[in-house]
C-alpha cells in the first residue's frame, strides 16, 4: 500500500471481510434469480402490495441513510463548523456509496430493469417519482465530484484538484438543495393517496417529516460508522466529533417529535394513536424506538459521554426511522386483510446490498485518503 | 342514441339493473384477448376474487341478510373509472399514461419501467401487474379505447342484456344520473358515485344499497388527487431560489473573515 503524505491509509482488517464478500455474492445470486424468473416467482409482492421490502428499505431508507452527506457538508461549509471537517469526506463517501447501492436496488426492483434510463429522456414533470429520479441522478454526480478529491489526492493529480476546489462551494449548495428536494419528495410519493395512508402518517407535511427524520437518520449513521470504523481500524475515537453528532441527532429528533405531535394535534388526529389497531401499534413502536428512547438516551450525561452509549443511541435511531419508512410504505397499501412478509430472495438481496455498501466503504477507506489523522490539516 | 356527438364519453352503471350474468366479464376477456384460467370460488360467488392482469372487469357478488332473513344480492361491476385527472397519469415518472379524446385512460407499453407507482397511487386500486412474467406490463381496462375511437361502444356495454350501463357523452351521462335519482325517489341512495370522487370520473354508479356496504371506497376525497402532489412540485423553483439565497447568506455570515485567512495561507504557500 502506498503511503500517502496527506492522509493515513489504513490497514484492511481481515475479520469479517470474507463474510462480507460471501453476503454480497449470495445477494448477487438472488438478484440474478429475480431477473431470471421474474418478480412474481422471486418475491412476495402482489397486486395488493406492489411495493415491498426493496422500496421500503433499499430505496426509501437507503436514501435517508445517506442524508449524512449533505448534513455534514452543510455544517462544515455553510455553518463553518470546522470541527466536523475530518468526517466530511467519510460522510460524502457514505452518501455516494449509498446512492450507488440505492440505484442498484431500484434497478432490481423495477419490472423492466433494461428500461431504467427511460425517465431521463421521457419526462413527466407532474410526477413526484420523476422529480426524485432526476434529483438522485444529479445528486449522485454531485457526490462523485465532491468525493473526487480523494482519488485526485491518491493519484497526485494536483492540477485537477485545484480546479475542483474552486467548485467546492457551489457543489455543496447544489447537494443541499437537491437533497432537500428528493428527501422530502420520498414522503411526497404518498401525498397522492390521502385516503389510503392512515391518518397517523398522512399529512400535507409528510415531505417535511421525511426530510427532518432523514437528517436525524443521516447524522446517526455518520456517528455509527465513525465509531464502528474507528474500532475496526483501531483508530482513536474522535470523541469531540461524535459527541457533537449526538447533540445534532438529539436536536433534530426533538424538532421531529415536536413537529410530529404538533401536526397530529393540529389535525385533531391524536386519538388515532390508540384507535387505529395495527397502525397505531406500529406508529407508536417507530416513535418509541427511533425518537423517544434515543432522546432519553442522549439526555443522559453518562450516555452522551461514552462511545458505547452514543453507539447504542445511534442504533436506535437507525432502526426506528427505517421502521417509519417501512410503516408508511406498507400501511399506504394495506387493506384490512393485507399480509406481506418479504420472501427469502427479497431479504437476501437487501442483505447483499447492505453488505456491498460496507464492503465498498471498507475498500475506499483502505485505499483512498478518506480519514485524516486527527489534528492534521490536509 | 345520441351518444356520438360529444367527444368525451361517460358511462352510468345502474347497479339495480344488474342480474350478475357476467356477460361483460366474458366479452371483456374476449375483446382484449386476455387469458382465461382455472378458477375456484372462495367463500362467495365472486370470481375471480379481484381484478388482475387478465381480468379488466369483474362482477362482485355481495350477499346481505336483511332483517326479514331474506338474502339481498348486489352485483357490482368494477373496472377502471377513467378519472378526469387520473392519479396514475400524474404519478408515472415516464408519462406512460394518457387520456384519449374520448376520455379513456390508456397505457403506453413502450415507456413503462415497471416502478408500479401507478398501482400504489390509483385511488381505486385498478392497475394490475403481470407478476409471473419476466418482462411484465401494467394491465387495466382501456375503456375499449380502440372501439371508442371507431365510434363503437365498449365490449362490456355491448353485450349487457339488461342495459345496466348507460353510455354517452359525459355531460349527458351526468344529466341522466341526476334524472334517474330525481324521477325515482327512494329507489337509489342519494349519491352518484364517481361524480365527485377523485375529482370526477368517466364511469359513475347508482345503487339501491349504500356504497360503503358493497365494497366501494367512500373515503376517496372529492378533489383531483394530482393537485396535491402538484402543490408540492410547483413550489420547487421558489424553494430552490430561497434555499440558494438563504444558504449563501448563512455561509457568507458564518465564514466572514475566512477570506483573510485564505489570502494569508496562499501568501505562505507562495513564500514556500
Amino acid at each position: 500500500m502506498a503511503a500517502n503524505s496527506t492522509a493515513t491509509s489504513l490497514p484492511a482488517p481481515a475479520a469479517g471481510f470474507k463474510a462480507l464478500i460471501a453476503l454480497v455474492a449470495v445477494g448477487a445470486a438472488a438478484a440474478l434469480y429475480r431477473f431470471a424468473v421474474g418478480l412474481g416467482a422471486s418475491t412476495n409482492l402482489s397486486d395488493n402490495v406492489p411495493w415491498g421490502l426493496w422500496v421500503a428499505v433499499d430505496v426509501l431508507s437507503g436514501v435517508a441513510l445517506a442524508a449524512g452527506g449533505f448534513s455534514i457538508t452543510a455544517a462544515v461549509y455553510i455553518f463553518n463548523m470546522k470541527k466536523y471537517k475530518p468526517i466530511a469526506r467519510p460522510a460524502i463517501l457514505t452518501a455516494w456509496i449509498g446512492y450507488t447501492v440505492v440505484v442498484m436496488g431500484l434497478v432490481i426492483d423495477i419490472g423492466k430493469p433494461l428500461a431504467f434510463w427511460h425517465p431521463l429522456v421521457m419526462w413527466n414533470y407532474r410526477s413526484v417519482m420523476f422529480e426524485v429520479v432526476v434529483c438522485i441522478t444529479l445528486y449522485s454526480s454531485v457526490l462523485a465530484l465532491e468525493f473526487a478529491p480523494a482519488f485526485l489526492e491518491r493519484f497526485k493529480l494536483t492540477g485537477l484538484l485545484k480546479i475542483l476546489k474552486l467548485f467546492t462551494f457551489p457543489l455543496v449548495i447544489a447537494g443541499i438543495v437537491l437533497s432537500f428536494l428528493h428527501q422530502s419528495s420520498l414522503g411526497g410519493f404518498f401525498l397522492i393517496m390521502p385516503h389510503k395512508v392512515p391518518g397517523l402518517w398522512w399529512t400535507t407535511n409528510l415531505p417535511y417529516m421525511f426530510y427532518i427524520s432523514a437528517i436525524a437518520l443521516g447524522l446517526a449513521m455518520v456517528s455509527f460508522e465513525s465509531i464502528v470504523s474507528a474500532r475496526a481500524f483501531k483508530r482513536e475515537q474522535e470523541l469531540d466529533v461524535i459527541k457533537g453528532l449526538g447533540r445534532g441527532v438529539l436536536i433534530t429528533l426533538c424538532i421531529y417529535l415536536a413537529f410530529k405531535f404538533g401536526d397530529l394535534a393540529y389535525r385533531g388526529a391524536l386519538p388515532l394513536l390508540f384507535t387505529s389497531g395495527k397502525a397505531s401499534l406500529f406508529f407508536n413502536l417507530e416513535l418509541l424506538i427511533g425518537v423517544i428512547v434515543p432522546i432519553a438516551l442522549y439526555a443522559m450525561k453518562s450516555v452522551r459521554e461514552s462511545v458505547n452509549g452514543l453507539l447504542t443511541a445511534a442504533s436506535f435511531v437507525i432502526v426506528g426511522i427505517i421502521l417509519n419508512r417501512f410503516n408508511v410504505n406498507f400501511f399506504a397499501q394495506a387493506g384490512p386483510d393485507t399480509h406481506y412478509f418479504p420472501s427469502l430472495m427479497e431479504i437476501l438481496v437487501t442483505i447483499g446490498l447492505v453488505a456491498l455498501m460496507i464492503l465498498l466503504y471498507r475498500l475506499a477507506v483502505t485505499y483512498l485518503p478518506v480519514f485524516h489523522e486527527p489534528g492534521k490539516q490536509h | 342514441m345520441a351518444t356520438n356527438n360529444g367527444k368525451k364519453k361517460g358511462v352510468l352503471v345502474d347497479l339495480t339493473r344488474c342480474i350478475g350474468c357476467r356477460g361483460c366479464q366474458v366479452a371483456c376477456k374476449s375483446w382484449n384477448e386476455r387469458k382465461t384460467g382455472k378458477t375456484a370460488l372462495e367463500g362467495n360467488f365472486t370470481n375471480p376474487k379481484q381484478l388482475n392482469s387478465d381480468t379488466f372487469t369483474r362482477i362482485g357478488f355481495i350477499e346481505q341478510d336483511k332483517a326479514d332473513q331474506q338474502p339481498v344480492w348486489s352485483f357490482i361491476k368494477s373496472q377502471c373509472m377513467h378519472c378526469e385527472d387520473p392519479a396514475c397519469l400524474s404519478a408515472c415518472p415516464v408519462g406512460a399514461f394518457s387520456k384519449t379524446e374520448q376520455g379513456a385512460v390508456v397505457y403506453n407499453f413502450g415507456r413503462c419501467i415497471g416502478c408500479r407507482y401507478c398501482m400504489v397511487a390509483c385511488p381505486f386500486n385498478i392497475p394490475k401487474y403481470e407478476w409471473e412474467s419476466t418482462s411484465p406490463w401494467i394491465r387495466k381496462c382501456t375503456f375499449c379505447a380502440d372501439r371508442l375511437a371507431d365510434g363503437k361502444v365498449p365490449a362490456c356495454i355491448k353485450v349487457c342484456p339488461t342495459t345496466v350501463m348507460f353510455f354517452g357523452p359525459l355531460d349527458e351521462v351526468k344529466k341522466e344520473a341526476e334524472k334517474r335519482l330525481k324521477e325515482n325517489p327512494g329507489k337509489y341512495v342519494n349519491h352518484i358515485y364517481g361524480k365527485e370522487e377523485a375529482g370526477g370520473t368517466s364511469w359513475m354508479y347508482l345503487s339501491a344499497v349504500p356504497f360503503s356496504e358493497i365494497g366501494f371506497d367512500t373515503r376517496i376525497p372529492g378533489k383531483k388527487l394530482p393537485d396535491i402532489t402538484w402543490g408540492m412540485l410547483s413550489e420547487i423553483p421558489v424553494k430552490v431560489g430561497a434555499l440558494v439565497v438563504g444558504l449563501g447568506l448563512i455561509a457568507a455570515f458564518r465564514n466572514r473573515g475566512a477570506d483573510a485567512d485564505k489570502s494569508s495561507e496562499s501568501k505562505q504557500e507562495k513564500e514556500k
